[in-house]
C-alpha cells in the first residue's frame, strides 16, 4: 500500500465501447425500427415518405404533402400506434425485467418467469369476463396490477426460505406461479360467452399487439415512462441490492422497504403493459442481459440502455409477426419465445459453469 | 466517534445469540472482537450497522440511537467490511467501490469529479487499482476481501466495523489491511480469528463466548493462558514479543499434552463466567 497523495490516481477508462457510443448506436438502431415497421405493410411506403408524413404531422411547415390522405391515415392511425405501443411495452418489459433481476437479485428473473405477467393477464381477464367496472376505464390496468402485484409477493415468498432464496426455488415458485394462473386465466376466457374466445385467450397466453388504437397506447406509455424514470432515481439502490442484502444495509437502505415500494412500482408497469398486449415473454430476461454485456451492470448506465433496446427488440419482433405469414399475425409472444428459450438455457449453462 | 453498545441481547427462538453485551469504543480506538466459532461476534457486529435489530437494548453512535437515526445518517459515518456474498452479476471492481458513495448522493446526483478521486484513492491505497474494470465475481479470496475495504474507505467513514477483514489474505496484505484502518485513526470495531493480529493491531481485546462478554481489556491483560484454555480449551503460552512486547500466543500442541483426556474441559453454559 503506497503512499498517494490526492489527484495522483486515475482510473483507466472502462474496456469496450464508451457509454455515448452504445446510447448512440441503441437510439439510431430505434429510429431505423421505428421507420421499417410504419413503413411496412400491405400497403409499403418509403421511408422518406414515413418521415414526412411523421413531421409534417408534427408541424405542417416540417414536410409538403406528396402523399395521398389514405397513406397518411394509415401511417397515423393504423401503424404508429401500433409501433409506439410496442416500443412501449418492449422498453417496459425490459426495463422491469432488469429491476426484478435486481430486486430477487437473480439474472433469471423475468415478468413472465415469475409468474407476475400470467398474474396481470388473470386481472384482466376478471375484468372482461364478469364486466367489472369498479374504476372506470382503469379497471382493467388496475385489475392487472393487482393480479402482477399478488402474483409477485406470492413467488418471492415461496421462494425465499429462512431468508435465501436459491435460484432453483426462484425458478420454480415462478414457472409454477405463471402456469397456474395462465390455466386460470384461459379457464375464465375459454368458459366466457366471448364469441371470439380461443382467439382472446391466445391474445392473453401469448400476447399480440393486433388491433391497436391511440386509446391503448396512453396508459401504458405514461406508467412506462414515469416507472423508468423513479427507477433511475433509485438506480444507485438498485446498485447496492446486487452487492447484497446486508451490505446494501451497512450502504444506507431500508432493504425491505425498498424491495416492497419497488415490487408495487414493477406490477404497477407489468399490469399496465400486460392489459393492453396481453403476456409477452423473455423481453425482459434478454434485453438486461445484452446490456450488461455492452456497458456493465450499473444501472445508472444500463436501465436507459435496456429500454432502448427492448423498444426496438419488440417493434421488429412485432414487424415480423405481422408481416412474416401476411395476412395472417403470429402472436408476437411466440416468436419472443423462439428467441428467448434457447437464450435462457445458455444462460443457465453458462451460469451453473 | 464513539460506539456505545448498551445491554445489548439478539434473541432467536428462545436461544441468546448475544446476551447482555455493554461496552464503549472510544473515538480513535480499535478494539478487537475475538472468540471460538458461534460466540456471536458477527451478530453483534450486525447490530452495529444496523442490518440486525437487537431483540433489547440500543446502539449508539456519538450519543445518537442509531436505530432512530435514517438509513443513510448511519452509512456517512459507518462503513462495514464484511464478508463477501457471491453475486450472478458482472459487476466490476469499480461499480464496487462506487457504491461506496451512495450514501452522499441524493436521487439523480451522477458521480462528481471528487467522488471519481475518491474512488479512484481507495483502488489504490488497497493494491486493487489494476483489477478496476475486472469482474468482481472472478478475483480471488484476498483480492475481493481487499475491494471491499476499499468500498469502506470510499464511503469515507468515521467508524468501521470490520468482519473478519484478514480472512483469505496472505501476511503481508492482513499486516497492510489492519495497518491501513489503524493509520486511518476511525474508531473500529475489528472481529479477529487471529489473536497474534488482534494483540498487535488492537488497543484493546473484547473476548465473547456463548454472546457474553468474558473479558474486555487490554491485550495482555485479556491473553492469558487461563482465558485461552477456558474459552478456547487450548493448552497455550503466552509470553511478549522480546523486541515489542506485544503479547504472542504459543499453542502448545503434539506430545502428551495434547490427548483429549489432557485438554481443559468447556466450562458448562449455565455457570458464569469466570475471571481469568
Amino acid at each position: 500500500m503506497s503512499e498517494l497523495t490526492a489527484g495522483a490516481v486515475r482510473v483507466a477508462r472502462r474496456p469496450g465501447l464508451p457509454y455515448i457510443a452504445v446510447i448512440g448506436l441503441l437510439l439510431t438502431l430505434l429510429a431505423a425500427a421505428v421507420t421499417a415497421a410504419i413503413a411496412a405493410g400491405s400497403v409499403n411506403l418509403p421511408a422518406g415518405q414515413v418521415w414526412g408524413i411523421l413531421l409534417h404531422n408534427i408541424h405542417p411547415a416540417l414536410a409538403e404533402p406528396t402523399w395521398t390522405a389514405a397513406r397518411e391515415t394509415i401511417v397515423m392511425d393504423v401503424r404508429l400506434p401500433r409501433v409506439l405501443l410496442a416500443a412501449v411495452v418492449g422498453a417496459g418489459l425490459a426495463v422491469c425485467g432488469m429491476a426484478l433481476q435486481a430486486l430477487v437479485r437473480n439474472p433469471l428473473a423475468d415478468p413472465m418467469l415469475l409468474g407476475v405477467s400470467s398474474g396481470a393477464s388473470v386481472g384482466a381477464v376478471s375484468v372482461l369476463v364478469f364486466g367489472l367496472s369498479f374504476f372506470g376505464a382503469f379497471s382493467l390496468p388496475i385489475a392487472a396490477f393487482l393480479g402482477a402485484l399478488a402474483a409477485l409477493v406470492a413467488v418471492y415468498f415461496l421462494a425465499r426460505q429462512g431468508g435465501r432464496m436459491t435460484t432453483v426455488r426462484l425458478v420454480l415458485a415462478g414457472v409454477a406461479m405463471a402456469e397456474v394462473l395462465s390455466a386460470v386465466a384461459s379457464f375464465l376466457v375459454v368458459t366466457s360467452n366471448d364469441p371470439h374466445k380461443t382467439q382472446s385467450a391466445v391474445r392473453w397466453m401469448l400476447g399480440g399487439l393486433a388491433g391497436t388504437t391511440w386509446a391503448m397506447v396512453w396508459i401504458p406509455a405514461v406508467a412506462m415512462l414515469a416507472g423508468t424514470v423513479v427507477l433511475l432515481g433509485v438506480s444507485r439502490s438498485l446498485n447496492l441490492l446486487l452487492g447484497g442484502e446486508e451490505a446494501a444495509a451497512s450502504l444506507g437502505l431500508d432493504v425491505h422497504r425498498f424491495r416492497a415500494a419497488l415490487f408495487v412500482l414493477v406490477a404497477m408497469m407489468i399490469g399496465t403493459i400486460v392489459a393492453v398486449s396481453g403476456a409477452i415473454g423473455f423481453v425482459g430476461l434478454i434485453m438486461p442481459h445484452i446490456v450488461r454485456l455492452l456497458i456493465g451492470a450499473d444501472h445508472r448506465k444500463a436501465l436507459p440502455a435496456t429500454a432502448l433496446l427492448g423498444a426496438s427488440f419488440l417493434i421488429l419482433a412485432d414487424l415480423m409477426a405481422r408481416t412474416l405469414i401476411a395476412p395472417e399475425e403470429i402472436p408476437v409472444g411466440i416468436l419472443t419465445a423462439l428467441v428467448g428459450g434457447p437464450f435462457f438455457l445458455w444462460l443457465m449453462r453458462r451460469r451453473s459453469k | 466517534m464513539t460506539l456505545t453498545v448498551e445491554n445489548v441481547s439478539v434473541r432467536i427462538g428462545g436461544k441468546a445469540l448475544v446476551d447482555d453485551v455493554s461496552l464503549e469504543v472510544a473515538k480513535g480506538e480499535t478494539l478487537g472482537l475475538v472468540g471460538p466459532n458461534g460466540a456471536g461476534k458477527s451478530t453483534l457486529l450486525r447490530t452495529l450497522y444496523r442490518a440486525r435489530k437487537p431483540t433489547s437494548g440500543r446502539v449508539f453512535l456519538d450519543g445518537e440511537d442509531v436505530r432512530k437515526m435514517p438509513s443513510g445518517w448511519l452509512a456517512r459515518r459507518l462503513a462495514a467490511v464484511l464478508q463477501e456474498t457471491g453475486g450472478d452479476f458482472e459487476l466490476t471492481v469499480y461499480d464496487v467501490v462506487a457504491m461506496g458513495r451512495t450514501p452522499h448522493k441524493r436521487a439523480f446526483d451522477g458521480d462528481n469529479t471528487e467522488d471519481k478521486q475518491i474512488i479512484a484513492d481507495a483502488l489504490a491505497r488497497l493494491d486493487v487499482e489494476h483489477l478496476a474494470h475486472a469482474p468482481f465475481d472472478r478475483l480471488s479470496g484476498g483480492e475481493k476481501q481487499r475491494v471491499l475495504i476499499a468500498r469502506a474507505l470510499a464511503q469515507q467513514p468515521t467508524t468501521m466495523v470490520l468482519d473478519e477483514p484478514t480472512n483469505h489474505l496472505d501476511l503481508r496484505h492482513q499486516l497492510d489491511a489492519l495497518e491501513l484502518v489503524r493509520d486511518l485513526e476511525v474508531t473500529a470495531v475489528i472481529a479477529l480469528h487471529d489473536l497474534n493480529m488482534a494483540a498487535a493491531f488492537c488497543d484493546r481485546i473484547c473476548v465473547m463466548d456463548g454472546g457474553r462478554v468474558v473479558s474486555l481489556s487490554t491485550p495482555a491483560e485479556v491473553l492469558t493462558p487461563a482465558l485461552l484454555a477456558e474459552v478456547y480449551r487450548v493448552d497455550a503460552d503466552v509470553t511478549p514479543h522480546p523486541e515489542t512486547d506485544v503479547p504472542h500466543v504459543i499453542l502448545r500442541t503434539g506430545g502428551d499434552q495434547w490427548k483429549p483426556s489432557a485438554r481443559p474441559s468447556k466450562r458448562s453454559p449455565s455457570s458464569a463466567p469466570s475471571s481469568p
